[in-house]
């Protein structure tokens, strides 16, 4: 494994061959927004928050799964790459219901400080408020379609981690939607182990623990680098 | 059937080909393509069979083929021997039937495929035995010289020669983006892999008004095993597999007879030609998602996964099918192979100009008088194409616009019409090539209107994994829906264009990169109809219904 060296926001910084630009970025306390990478769980590009620049590629680079070259110039922030991220928190927010002020997460929500990280202070498009679904039929857990953000971190961390493959996708656009198992109600899946990975690692407050107060609805996250012997994975 | 008296044809099953024993003067070639068959061309071709022995024609053929050309016009009967094009022969029309059958004993009638602009001005690579062959029958690709070129790369050629003759003949991939297939060839080929590589046959056609790959699959499948199997020689894989949509069961039902037929001549399996060179080939049926011909989604798809695509690299050329070098090319670019190994590069290259080279499969749709399946070379003009090959448009309406490329295309206006139509031009002008729909619209179409029906499809189809194309294509969707009822302001129209740009940049496949282009295209020709709906509320073209600005004042939907 070799050593490069690259620059990203005018720092001249090495990376180890295959490691992606985000993971660089970050041990040099360089910051990229990030909704569906998190550490210890495979990377797939989806939230497109950490696109990045690099010189000479009129393309931009999600980050997360990029993975650095020798002399590769980086750039992280830009005017055109903060209104692209302003707009895609913003068509977040738009998609489905997000109210903070009813949400079991507010406050201890990535979706929430996504906004205030990249400035997003009011909505120029318009909610699209879909009628989504709540199920409460896990005996422990529920989950708020109207809350989700199809980051799909639970869908790999019970697959990757837990293995047990409950969560997967169906559904086209936005008409996507997590299922367990074939689309049974939570409380009926038969693969469920009820180990809660799931809910640790939601963004938002999708997926929530029953009779747990917003205050005592805290994720804890950084389990994860322990429970896999190596971060970034990817698919 | 065979009447006393008359000398029996060889040999006749129901549906099958009626071929006399002896010399043939005169062939009925009946179109069985699904535009045909949809309009019984199996009934007219029964009917012909019965008439042509009836009349005690002996020295007279009437076969099954494939696609004819003239889609619009079936169904459609060929007599090649004398130039002849017979449309419209529906079953049960005695007049039409009887004049194919006076044509075969040597009347006049039908139309000139000589002098017809229709036909004279096509150059026919990939559809060269579509309407000339039975697809269902390995025969008679073989005796029209089919798997020549096959056993030619085999048994004389390395594979190095090979990648020299594909990158030499300057073709490029047709399934849309144009990446040059040489080169994409050469980088599979250069893979090592000793756990093997895959050849993946792109048939998930989906663009609205394109049906190229499947009048070619269904009209001579044997051309693409036969490609197929070139391109596994040269790539070094031995394992193929042919993509195609569900909604084509024709082209799958004729697919599956080539690969059986060509696999019992051994044409296809182990030891092609007597040499250790093994092929085989294995259909995959999608489920019915446009994203799927999307290379990496594709990929998921026949690993029986969510057809979802991946960020690429690694590019399937370098981890594909299994995480396997892959090669995926396009139907009608696997389909070109064997004519560009029979007859060399330098023939091939020949036909079309610049860096646009060889010809391209149309689907000709729209507001024009010859519809159907056309063969062109590269570079010819969008007039030459619409007006000389497709007649202009029916009853005299009045050209508007050409769109090429499907909803990840753009929309040509009047001019334009004198663009050579190759993959720069197309690009330059806002366009793609892309698979090779071509739908003509006329001035009673409006733009905006196009616009948001290409955005609810990108909508629909969108896969639903990255954020800027499931809800950004949604968003522009509502915007143009706004727009054609006379709600929107000239705000909206802003974030319409911020929105298209948005998608655009940061999309993850190209469904996503391309679905802006339809807006983008239309707003760059036809802005004057975009302000014509926001500030006068008017649909110059009459198609969109405007809403009455009070009712919308006082719903609230609109700005005071």
């Amino acid at each position: 494994m070799s050593v490069l060296t690259l620059t990203i926001e005018g720092r001249d910084v090495a990376g180890q061959t295959g490691h992606t630009i985000l993971q660089v970025a970050r041990e040099n306390g360089i910051a990229i927004p990030t909704l569906c990478h998190l550490q210890g769980l495979s990377d797939v590009g989806a939230c497109r928050l950490c696109v990045v620049e690099v010189e000479g590629q009129r393309k931009l680079f999600p980050a997360c799964v990029t993975t650095i070259d020798e002399g590769m110039k980086v750039t992280v922030n830009s005017e055109r790459l903060a209104a692209h991220r302003r707009r895609i928190v913003e068509l977040l927010f738009t998609e489905r219901n997000h109210i903070c002020s009813v949400c079991v997460a507010d406050r201890n929500c990535e979706l929430q400080d996504l906004a205030v990280e990249v400035g997003l202070t009011h909505f120029d498009l318009p909610l699209l408020s879909p009628q989504a679904v709540v199920d409460a039929t896990h005996e422990r857990f529920g989950i708020d379609h109207n809350r989700c953000v199809l980051c799909t971190r639970c869908v790999r961390v019970c697959d990757e981690i837990e293995g047990a493959h409950t969560w997967d996708v169906m559904g086209r656009g936005t008409e996507a939607r997590l299922i367990t198992d074939m689309g049974i109600p939570w409380g009926d899946s038969n693969t469920c182990t009820s180990c809660g990975k799931c809910v640790q690692v939601c963004p938002t407050g999708a997926l929530f623990e029953k009779g747990r107060s917003v205050a005592e609805a805290r994720r804890r996250r950084p389990y994860l680098p322990y429970l896999v012997a190596h971060e970034g994975r990817t698919r | 059937m065979t009447e006393a008296g008359t000398p029996t044809p060889a040999r006749r099953r129901r549906q099958e080909s009626l071929i006399p024993a002896g010399p043939v003067r005169a062939s009925a070639h009946v179109c069985m393509a699904a535009g045909c068959l949809s309009m019984q061309a199996d009934t007219v071709f029964d009917s012909l069979c019965e008439r042509v022995t009836a009349r005690g024609l002996t020295d007279v053929a009437v076969k099954r083929v494939g696609c004819l050309g003239l889609c619009a016009a079936g169904p459609l009967v060929a007599v090649p021997e004398m130039g002849r094009m017979y449309d419209h022969v529906a079953a049960g029309d005695d007049a039409a039937l009887d004049g194919v059958v006076d044509g075969l004993a040597g009347g006049e009638g039908g139309r000139q495929t000589a002098t017809d602009p229709f036909f004279s001005h096509q150059v026919k690579v990939v559809l060269e035995h579509c309407g000339q062959i039975d697809p269902e029958r390995v025969e008679d690709y073989v005796a029209v010289g089919g798997y020549e070129s096959l056993t030619k790369a085999v048994t004389t050629m390395t594979p190095a020669e090979v990648l020299g003759e594909v990158s030499r003949s300057g073709i490029r991939g047709r399934g849309g983006a144009g990446y040059p297939t040489g080169l994409k060839w050469t980088t599979v080929a250069k893979t090592d892999s000793p756990q093997g590589k895959y050849v993946v046959c792109n048939g998930d056609e989906g663009d609205p008004g394109a049906f190229m790959d499947r009048s070619v699959l269904e009209s001579s499948p044997q051309q693409v095993l036969e490609g197929m199997a070139i391109a596994g020689y040269a790539v070094g894989a031995n394992h193929g597999y042919v993509y195609v949509r569900a909604e084509y069961p024709l082209a799958v039902k004729r697919l599956t007879t080539a690969i059986r037929q060509a696999e019992h001549a051994g044409l296809l399996g182990p030891r092609i030609a007597d040499t250790s060179f093994g092929f085989d080939v294995e259909i995959r049926i999608g489920a019915g998602a446009f994203v799927c011909g999307e290379e990496t989604a594709l990929i998921a798809s026949i690993e029986g996964g969510r057809g979802t695509p991946r960020p690429r690299p690694p590019y399937p050329a370098a981890s594909g099918l299994w995480g396997k070098p892959t090669l995926i090319n396009n139907v009608e670019t696997l389909a070109s192979i064997p004519a560009i190994i029979g007859r060399g590069a330098e023939w091939y290259s020949a036909i079309g100009s610049g860096k646009s080279l060889g010809t391209k499969v149309f689907a000709l749709a729209g507001s024009v008088v010859n519809t159907g399946l056309i063969e062109v070379p590269l570079g010819l003009t969008l007039r030459e194409i619409v007006f000389d090959i497709g007649g202009g448009l029916p009853g005299g309406g009045k050209f508007k616009a050409v769109q090429t490329g499907g909803p990840s295309g753009g929309c040509m206006p009047e001019s334009l019409l004198d663009m050579s139509v190759d993959y720069e031009s197309l690009a330059q002008a806002g366009s793609i090539m892309g698979s090779g729909g071509m739908i003509v619209m006329d001035d009673g179409t409006c733009m905006v209107d196009v616009a948001k029906f290409f955005m609810d499809f990108c909508r629909e189809e969108s896969c639903g994994k990255c954020v800027p194309c499931r809800v950004g294509t949604t968003q522009m969707y509502h915007l143009l829906d706004r727009i054609t009822r006379g709600l929107a302001s000239r705000d909206e129209l802003g974030e319409l264009e911020s929105l298209a740009g948005m998608v655009r940049d940061t999309s993850l496949c190209g469904l996503g990169q391309g679905s802006p282009n339809p807006v983008v295209s239309t707003l760059r020709y036809f802005r004057d109809e975009y302000m014509a709906h926001i500030d006068d509320h008017v649909c110059p073209a009459g198609v969109c219904k405007m809403e009455p600005r009070e009712a919308a004042l006082a719903a609230g939907e609109v700005a005071p």
